[in-house]
């Protein structure tokens, strides 16, 4: 393999490991690797030997038809899935075997391709559960809603309204999600993903079944994330126009294998990536 | 000449004097992360200077014009007013404008400054900028996601206005003397029309202008610093000029802001304001809720809601106008304010108005009714930009739906031989910006402005009524006479048309664009288990264009019965596959039909309107959010309606 430094196509960090992309956003050492990644689920390989790392600071994007195994990677590195083979390597520490709750205090949160909110409870609610991870008073002490408890709750909500404030979903804070249309439920999952303030963000088809205009505000809110709280993001997306115009490194995934890896550019252009997703001309 | 008293001759005099005889009440309030934020006039006094030293320490000078876009915040009402402290004239702009029309303002006013509220509005502006030679500085508010852009012409609100703090002591004398130059007879503000014809123009009002007409209208109602007001109203609206700043520093009152535009009505209902205004458009939406809402009621609930509100329909009027009514009635308001008006008033924010005010377009007479029969002094004014608002005004106890009121104390009126309303007032305006031409032909030598609109005095009532704008008031080919504007008005009454375009003049029939309204059509698509994926099919489907069918019949019926609009019903008519946008042009951005333009655009359906057909197919252009054009196919259903026969004859037709 080539450096990173050429691939890329941007100019060398200076403090070494890393880059700067064209448009100013720092892209920092690698946060996570996963190294030769296998998972069966009985006598099917969703995900074979599969390695890739996600840097700091960038918006890293897997791509691949239906049944891929792109959900299947996502679900191993937030610790949904075990993978019988492989090692993933979070920080420079190789990660034992965790439960999603372990991975999400390590600052890893995730949103679902298939909306996963509280249905009943209001869009305030559902986001005030993504603090959950960084809450420390007791049930006793959350009972009585006294000392600790009190102040607690009272930093979680300012931190909550910043959010809602920066994803502009004031108007529907006191607004049952159930009652929200579908972009809007979206929204409402990754203000909760974010309210556990991650390093690490994973977004499982974030724009899926959405119309262009709401594509347009969801891709302006993802790079808002990344520009403003430096989260590192890792996304999952079928519409190659925005994963070009969103990511800085792409994964092509077909039949559970990587077929691609690099720059947005260079795998549109690679010819075993236009063969998985076009089918190959025969002439 | 009158008698100015020292320092209340400007809006920031107005606030110095507000920082020492009130410096404790609450000047602007904005709800920011859940929560209301509150400024003093003392502390909005000081991040007013700190502002203006901050433009000094930038080279503002004075006559310098300051562009000043966003929603409605008290950062940016202290944008305009900082930059008359400093001798600048702010120039107010719609938010909502695309960017070529904020590049001609722009570019017409000749802006040295700008200030945004958000990025977005600073990437409209980046983008027209080539053409912007004049425009060296723009400030924004919020710094999200501005921080790596380019700053070398670009600062941050909170920046300038630390050095402003900085070099406070630097700038004391120039800001003062900067300050007394300042009087009755300099620039207060140029406001862009946004005009239903041809470009805006930028209106240029004096101090004197602005204060006069505050004061005018201030003794009118009896306003006082004890008022709460929600402002969401455009910046760039000379209504929300002479509101937010003109009588909220004249009387001293508190200016609340709206976490944003999506949350005006759960946040004005946290306010209560006491003096509102709001278009017929709003007064129509927060009624069409209500309705919809009311629907999904429970059945005992609903019963005992019409069963009130028929009794508020025929006494709340009267009890609210000081008429006589019989204690029986009156027993029966009273239990139903505590079981329905009252509950219903706090749900719509409206519980502690004491004044409210509509105006820019008719409102239907049923829905002025419904406010006032449940107790809101809601009123009607007559106003331009060209006249800092006010030109008449409905006094207490003498409210008619279809009047506009009468002129306040130094507002003289005419009517010219062609029906049209001219008027005089100390609010007229000095002229329009760089365009003596079109100064000369609005305003004579005596001040006596043309308001473009048709209108006479009631002869019963003493008040003015407004038909129509005077040149589109016209004819049916049998010579009848022919006001669009009327015929429009009854149909937006029904709450499932959101707008409707009536043509006829020098034809031999009226016909009809409609407009549905998607909200109430929608709720009512669903309650009847139709099913439709979009605008433009749910506006389609039969049922939704018999029930419109239904709709003009009974307008049909209605003007049938007037002798002289008899033949302006409307015999056919068609539902546009989208909706009337300013995006388009075919609104103005104060929502207006540009009749103009849509006759322009759509003239294949007009024609069709006239021609046999009972199909036609077009093509539209629209733009998006973003300024991005795309083209909607669509084949439209055209529709004969029942007319009936004039007056006599109406009790056999029906």
């Amino acid at each position: 393999m080539t450096s990173e430094a050429i691939t890329h196509g941007g100019a060398m960090n200076p403090e070494g490991d890393g880059w700067v992309t064209p448009d100013g956003r720092h892209i920092g050492p690698v946060v996570l690797e996963v190294k030769n990644i296998t998972l069966r689920f009985g006598g099917v390989t969703a995900i074979k030997d599969i390695s890739f790392d996600i840097r700091e600071g960038e918006i890293r994007a897997i791509i691949g038809p239906n049944g891929a195994g792109k959900s299947s990677m996502l679900n191993v590195i937030s610790g949904f899935y075990h993978p019988q083979e492989g090692e993933i390597w979070f920080r420079g520490q190789k990660r034992p075997p965790m439960k999603p709750f372990q991975v999400a205090r390590q600052g890893i949160a995730r949103t679902f391709q298939n909306i996963a909110l509280f249905k009943g409870m209001s869009v305030l609610d559902n986001i005030m559960t993504g603090r959950i991870t960084l809450m420390r008073s007791t049930m006793a002490e959350e009972a009585l809603w006294w000392g600790r408890a009190e102040r607690e709750e009272l930093a979680h909500r300012e931190a909550v309204e910043k959010i809602i404030d920066f994803l502009e979903i004031q108007h529907i804070r006191r607004t049952p999600v159930s009652r929200l249309p579908y972009g809007l439920q979206k929204r409402v999952e990754l203000a909760r993903a974010l309210a556990a303030e991650p390093k690490l963000l994973l977004l499982d088809e974030p724009m899926a079944g959405m119309n262009v205009e709401e594509k347009e505000d969801m891709s302006r809110f993802i790079l808002d994330v990344n520009d403003e709280f430096g989260t590192t993001i890792v996304l999952i997306e079928h519409d190659m126009g925005v994963v070009m115009d969103l990511s800085d490194r792409v994964v092509v995934m077909d039949y559970g294998k990587k077929i691609g890896d690099g720059p947005p550019d260079e795998v549109r252009n690679d010819p075993q990536v236009i063969a998985a997703y076009l089918g190959v001309s025969h002439e | 000449m009158e008698v100015i008293e020292p320092r209340l001759d400007t809006i920031p005099h107005l606030v110095m004097r507000n920082a020492e005889r009130f410096p404790d009440r609450p000047a602007y309030r904005e709800k920011e992360f859940g929560i209301w934020q509150e400024w003093t006039w003392k502390e909005a006094l000081e991040e007013i200077t700190a502002l203006a030293n901050g433009y000094l320490a930038l080279g503002l000078g004075e006559g310098d014009r300051v562009a000043v876009v966003g929603r409605n915040r008290p950062s940016l009402y202290w944008a305009m007013i900082a930059a008359q402290m400093v001798g600048a004239i702010p120039v107010p702009l719609y938010q909502d404008a695309v960017g070529e029309e904020m590049a001609y303002v722009l570019e017409h006013s000749e802006a040295r400054f700008l200030v945004a509220g958000d990025q977005e509005q600073v990437d409209k502006v980046l983008e027209v900028q080539d053409r912007l030679p004049a425009l060296e500085r723009m400030i924004y508010v919020d710094p999200r996601g501005l921080r790596k852009y380019d700053h070398s012409r670009l600062h941050a609100y909170a920046d300038v206005q630390a050095e402003g703090r900085a070099a406070h002591e630097r700038f004391e004398t120039e800001l003062a003397e900067r300050m007394a130059r300042q009087g009755y007879d300099t620039t207060c503000v140029i406001l862009y029309t946004s005009g239903t014809t041809g470009r805006p123009k930028g209106v240029v009002l004096s101090n004197r202008n602005i204060i006069e007409a505050t004061k005018l209208s201030v003794a009118f109602d009896g306003l006082t610093e004890k008022e709460e007001i929600l402002a969401y109203l455009p910046l760039a609206w000379v209504g929300d000029f002479i509101f937010s700043m003109g009588q909220a520093t004249w009387t001293g009152f508190c200016v609340n802001c709206p976490e944003n535009a999506s949350t005006m009505q759960t946040d004005m209902r946290e306010i209560g304001p006491s003096y509102f205004f709001a278009p017929p458009r709003v007064f129509e939406n927060m009624l069409t809720n209500v309705m919809i809402r009311m629907e999904d009621a429970g059945a005992l609930k609903r019963r005992m809601f019409h069963r009130f509100l028929d009794h508020a329909k025929k006494v709340g009027s009267r009890i609210l106008d000081g008429r006589p009514v019989s204690a029986l009635d009156r027993l029966k308001y009273a239990l139903g304010n505590i079981l329905v008006y009252g509950p219903l008033k706090d749900a719509l924010g409206l519980g502690r108005i004491r004044v409210a005010y509509t105006a820019g377009e008719a409102i239907g007479p049923e829905i002025f009714e419904f406010y006032r029969s449940i107790g809101i002094n809601l009123k009607q004014l007559y106003g331009q930009t060209e006249a800092s608002v006010y030109i008449t005004l409905q006094p207490d106890g003498e409210v008619y739906p279809d009047t506009v009121g009468v002129p306040p104390e130094g507002v003289e009126i005419r009517i010219d031989e062609k029906g049209e309303v001219h008027y005089r007032s100390p609010g007229v305006f000095v002229e329009y910006f760089k365009n003596p031409e079109a100064t000369a032909s609005t305003k004579d030598a005596e001040g006596w402005v043309a308001s473009g609109d048709a209108g006479f005095f009631d002869a019963a009532t003493g008040h003015l009524k407004i038909i129509d704008r005077a040149k589109d008031v016209g004819k049916m080919a049998d010579g009848s006479l022919f006001a669009p504007k009327y015929i429009e008005n009854k149909l937006k009454f029904y709450p499932s048309i959101l707008e409707a375009v009536v043509f006829g003049n020098g034809r031999e029939y009226a016909t009809a664009f409609i407009n549905i309204d998607l909200n109430a059509v929608g709720n009512w698509a669903e309650r009847n288990n139709i099913a439709y994926t979009s605008y433009q099919e749910l506006a389609a489907h039969p049922e939704v264009y018999a029930m419109i069918e239904k709709h003009i019949e009974e307008v049909n019926r209605s003007l049938a019965e007037d002798e002289k609009l008899s033949s302006s019903q409307i015999r056919r008519f068609l539902v546009l596959h989208k909706e009337l946008d300013a995006d388009d042009g075919e609104l103005t951005r104060t929502r207006k039909v540009r009749r103009r333009i849509v006759e322009q655009k759509y003239a294949d359906l007009i024609e069709a309107l006239y021609g046999g057909k009972d199909r036609v197919s077009t093509e539209t252009e629209v733009t998006y959010e973003d300024g991005r054009k795309g083209v909607i196919r669509a084949t439209l259903e055209i529709r004969d309606v029942r007319t009936f026969p004039p007056a006599k004859s109406t009790k056999e037709a029906a």
